[in-house]
């Protein structure tokens, strides 16, 4: 593996993914210091399997490895009731009460409808948050989003449907509000 | 078209990700349904909303560096090596016996090794093998070290869980380009307790996962050089390791490791169970493999 010329091409066709690569872990984990810590892992497994790479999408290859070492995380941690933050029911409560200090680029954004668009996307159930997550922000394909997830296209399509609907609704009544 | 039809397809119309014909049948649709053009509205609205909003950003600088800091033994290799390249190309010779020793360094110097290679001409092969031994070695047993860490870290030390060999070496049919030999010791005081597919060396290796009390052994095997399919044939690759017929046994990182070669297969066995108990292991695996 330790060959100059697989570095190389690790080092051209990889590392310029790192910011897709950190944006989904921090849309999967919902906490920048997971995300950072799943990045790091995806980046050691994508380098050791990079010599077997030999498809043309490497942005989709590394996010999948991405995604399969979120979940690999998740189902460890799930199980630890701790203060940690991964319970998907803790995390829907958040759009009654948001809390603006859990993570420092909260207070970076800087208006109120985008701080809504955070919290509602942030309160999406896992499932439908990945495939948002990829369309909306990475602005993947469907089969790209479909190679990332493992899914057929006709499912990205029906969750990003699902996605979208439940969005709107969680958006809908801070629309009337304001 | 009906309107459940066209319902399920909005997502895919909205990101323009229909076939034409499809389109065309949507829009139709649309012109006289009030329902899936409110649903239209809305989605278009959540996904403008979503884009405006600024979600994403940049990776902290940080996250490269440790990045570049994790990766096993290799020494942040496309910083370290882009610049080294640079250097070569500016006529900055630098000398590639330096820094041999540290593990942090030998990387460049056989990288270096590898240039002079590429570069230069059958004067500097013989060179660079005779460079190059050591520190793939070096290379290797660190990447042994790292990847049975990673194993214990991640729970990942068995993809298959089996005491049982005939469950065990099936498990590898299809996944390798060899078969590796799967042999219990439980007789022996060492059970076996599954197997995993890994990546060393560049290529796909067997590892057989077995216990010592509580202390777990994973035991690595490919076919030795010449006879198995390395991936990256010729001058710079990591294949180039010493052969040995008895096993060497070091010590890194409070980790005892046994390499040896034997029936055309490479083996390695790592474990914190201590030296003897290594010894041990590799000579009963050996009486095994051999009867």
């Amino acid at each position: 593996m330790a060959d100059p010329i697989v570095a190389q091409r690790f080092k051209a066709l990889v590392l310029p993914h790192l910011s897709s690569a950190f944006n989904l872990a921090r849309w999967l984990t919902r906490n920048d210091h997971d995300a950072q810590d799943v990045v790091q892992e995806a980046y050691l497994r994508a380098y050791k399997f990079f010599p077997g790479f030999r498809g043309e999408d490497p942005r989709s290859w590394l996010l999948a490895i991405v995604r399969n070492t979120f979940y690999t995380w998740y189902q460890q941690n799930r199980g630890q009731a701790s203060a940690t933050v991964f319970d998907e029911e803790i995390h829907s409560a958040e759009m009654a009460a948001p809390h603006p200090h859990d993570n420092p680029e909260a207070m970076l954004i800087r208006s109120e409808s985008q701080k809504r668009v955070h919290q509602a996307l942030r309160a999406l159930p896992l499932e439908f948050r990945e495939v948002v997550m990829l369309r909306e922000l990475e602005e993947l394909s469907y089969k790209q989003i479909a190679a990332v997830v493992g899914i057929p296209m006709g499912t990205v399509m029906s969750r990003l449907g699902r996605g979208r609907q439940l969005l709107a609704t969680l958006l809908a009544p801070m629309d009337q509000e304001a | 078209m009906n309107h459940e039809q066209a319902l399920e397809l909005l997502p895919g119309y909205l990101d323009e990700e229909l076939s034409l014909s499809e389109a065309l049948e949507i829009q139709r649709h649309l012109d006289s349904c009030g329902e899936c053009a409110q649903v239209l509205a809305q989605h278009r609205d959540v996904s403008a909303q979503l884009r405006s909003a600024q979600l994403r950003m940049d990776a902290p600088p940080e996250l490269a560096k440790r990045i570049e800091a994790a990766l096993p033994g290799r020494s942040a290799p496309w910083a370290r090596l882009g610049e080294r390249f640079k250097a070569q190309g500016n006529g900055n010779s630098r000398s590639v016996g330096s820094g041999s020793g540290s593990r942090w360094l030998t990387w460049p110097t056989w990288a270096t090794a590898g240039v002079m290679v590429a570069s230069v001409a059958a004067l500097s092969v013989s060179m660079s093998l005779y460079l190059a031994v050591p520190s793939s070695e070096d290379r290797l047993t660190q990447e042994v070290v790292d990847d049975h860490i990673r194993s214990l870290q991640f729970n990942h030390l068995s993809d298959v869980i089996s005491t049982d060999k005939h469950t065990v070496k099936p498990w590898f049919n299809g996944k390798l380009d060899f078969a590796p030999p799967v042999i219990d010791l439980v007789q022996q005081g060492y059970p076996l307790i599954g197997g995993r597919l890994d990546y060393v060396d560049g290529r796909a290796v067997a590892v057989m996962v077995y216990r010592y009390k509580l202390h777990p052994i994973n035991l690595y095997v490919w076919p030795s050089e010449g006879t198995g399919i390395g991936i990256g044939a010729g001058a710079g690759t990591g294949t180039s390791t010493t052969q040995l017929r008895e096993p060497a046994i070091h010590e890194r990182q409070g980790y005892h490791l046994a390499h040896w070669s034997a029936g055309g297969m490479t083996y390695w066995a790592i474990t914190d169970a201590g030296e003897g108990e290594l010894r041990g292991f590799v000579t009963d695996l050996r009486g095994q493999l051999s009867s």
